[in-house]
């Protein structure tokens, strides 16, 4: 018995809903559950204001008291617990009654322990960054590449890719790598846009930012 | 092939005495420690082991009392034209066109090896197993030198994390440009007859301009155009001669 061609065309009909079902639901995951996935969230030990510590806050801090140059160029980056101790030295007289502070006297002032600070802009091991060069010489703002954080009131949660270990801000919230401001990703493009924008060009060869 | 310009920025280069030379080997052992050079459980596997600086030891070939012995240090040559550089197929090698110093980035090196094919001076190494330090001993590794993994190849850099260090001194005083004393390499610096002299070939004033003037410097394997920037200096012709190949009667003193 031979089958009407007529009916054949039918039954194919409708076959789209299911492409369309299936490229719709791979979308979803690629786009939108996998970069979810792809990331592990983990909170800082301390909750730390940077609101509450700088220029314009009660304790009227300069950026430069915690965040200095040594003489020979290296940057100290994150202070270690000795600066906090200069002004939280006694947990008898807090200097404020949040509890965060509380925490800060009981498990690291008291035995002299460092905080263990998630880095969120932590660069993969085969880079070399000098923050001289780009502070110093070049004066560019700390907000260009690690964003708001002077003004912010709480630390974000730190976020680490599972398969690379690397922290999300290096390769930017987007999954797509594109980004609205130029502190959204750290990579090496955009480095490297940079130095082009800026007609540094000889400084995109390779080993000016790798060791 | 468009010839390039050599005299523009910085051409680091070094000139080493082998007259001055003892061979005791100092120069590995600083250029080892200061670049994060892994143990191997068999250091006398020479085909397998790592080094950046290797040693050569050369005689005469005459029969006592005319025997003469001298040691040829061989860093990187890092030539103004490098081999290794365009047979790279993932470019992960490259001349840095500031200071003249051919780079190796271990994280883009595929390790196909053809670099340490096309280098004729065996300066490059290929690592063949994952680094290893003995305990205790990872406690002195240099944080400004990232270390290589299984699979890549590596090689002397001119000690590059100190041209960075330097830098950013200078940068605390707001220059961009180093003194010559500012920047040398471990093995320099080590060297205990004071052999080697490091500097700028592109700066007149540093003493490696003058040096390498000397009718007794040469390089090695001249012939090849690789124009390495490392010179040596040896007042005994067998020396020179030995430093390319000559058909008989062909090398001529150059003094």
């Amino acid at each position: 018995m031979e089958a009407d061609p007529k009916e054949a065309r039918k039954s194919t009909k409708g076959g789209w809903i299911f492409l369309l079902a299936g490229l719709i639901g791979a979308l979803i995951v690629g786009w939108i559950i996998f970069p979810v996935l792809l990331y592990s969230e983990k909170s800082q030990p301390l909750t730390f204001s940077h609101a509450s510590h700088g220029p314009e806050s009660d304790a009227g801090l300069d950026c430069e008291e915690c965040h200095f140059f040594y003489k020979d160029g290296t940057f100290s980056g994150i202070p270690k617990i000795k600066k906090c101790i200069e002004c939280h030295e006694d947990p008898e007289s807090p200097l404020t009654e949040s509890p965060e502070e509380v925490k800060l006297f009981t498990e690291y002032v008291g035995p002299e322990k460092e905080i263990p600070w998630l880095i969120y802009s932590r660069q993969p091991d085969c880079v070399y960054f000098p923050h001289i060069a780009h502070v110093k010489m070049a004066e560019i703002e700390c907000s260009v590449c690690h964003g708001d954080f002077a003004t912010r009131k709480t630390s974000p949660p730190y976020k680490v890719n599972r398969l690379t270990g690397y922290s999300i801000d290096i390769w930017g919230r987007n999954i797509a790598g594109y980004k609205r401001n130029t502190w959204d990703n750290m990579k090496m493009d955009d480095c490297a846009e940079c130095h082009t924008k800026k007609g540094k060009e000889d400084n995109n060869a390779c080993f000016v930012c790798h060791k | 092939m468009k010839k390039e310009d050599t005299t523009k920025g910085n051409r680091y280069g070094m000139v080493i005495d082998l007259d001055k030379c003892t061979g005791c080997g100092v120069c590995l052992i600083a250029c080892a420690s200061e670049n994060n050079i892994p143990v191997m459980y068999d250091e006398s596997d020479k085909t397998r082991n790592i080094t950046w600086l290797q040693i050569y030891m050369v005689t005469n070939g005459k029969e006592f009392p005319e025997t003469e012995v001298i040691y040829i240090p061989r860093p990187c040559m890092q030539c103004d034209n490098p081999p290794c550089v365009p047979v790279c197929p993932a470019t992960a090698t490259d001349k840095d066109p500031t200071s003249g110093i051919i780079s190796q980035i271990y994280t883009r090196c595929i390790g196909c090896r053809y670099c340490m094919a096309a280098c004729p001076y065996h300066a490059r190494v290929f690592n063949w197993f994952d680094p290893w330090f003995p305990e205790g001993m990872d406690r002195y590794l240099s944080p400004e030198v990232s270390p290589r993994m299984r699979g890549v190849v590596e090689k002397c850099s001119f000690c590059h994390h100190r041209l960075m260090r330097a830098k950013a001194k200078a940068n605390v005083e707001g220059r961009r440009d180093l003194k010559e004393d500012e920047y040398i390499p471990a093995c320099v610096e080590a060297c205990p007859t004071k052999a080697i002299t490091f500097g700028d070939l592109n700066n007149p004033k540093h003493k490696i301009s003058e040096l390498i003037k000397s009718p007794h410097a040469f390089r090695l394997l001249e012939r090849l155009n690789t124009e390495p920037k490392v010179y040596y200096i040896s007042t005994k012709n067998w020396v020179r001669r030995m430093a390319d190949n000559y058909l008989s009667g062909e090398f001529k003193d150059r003094s």
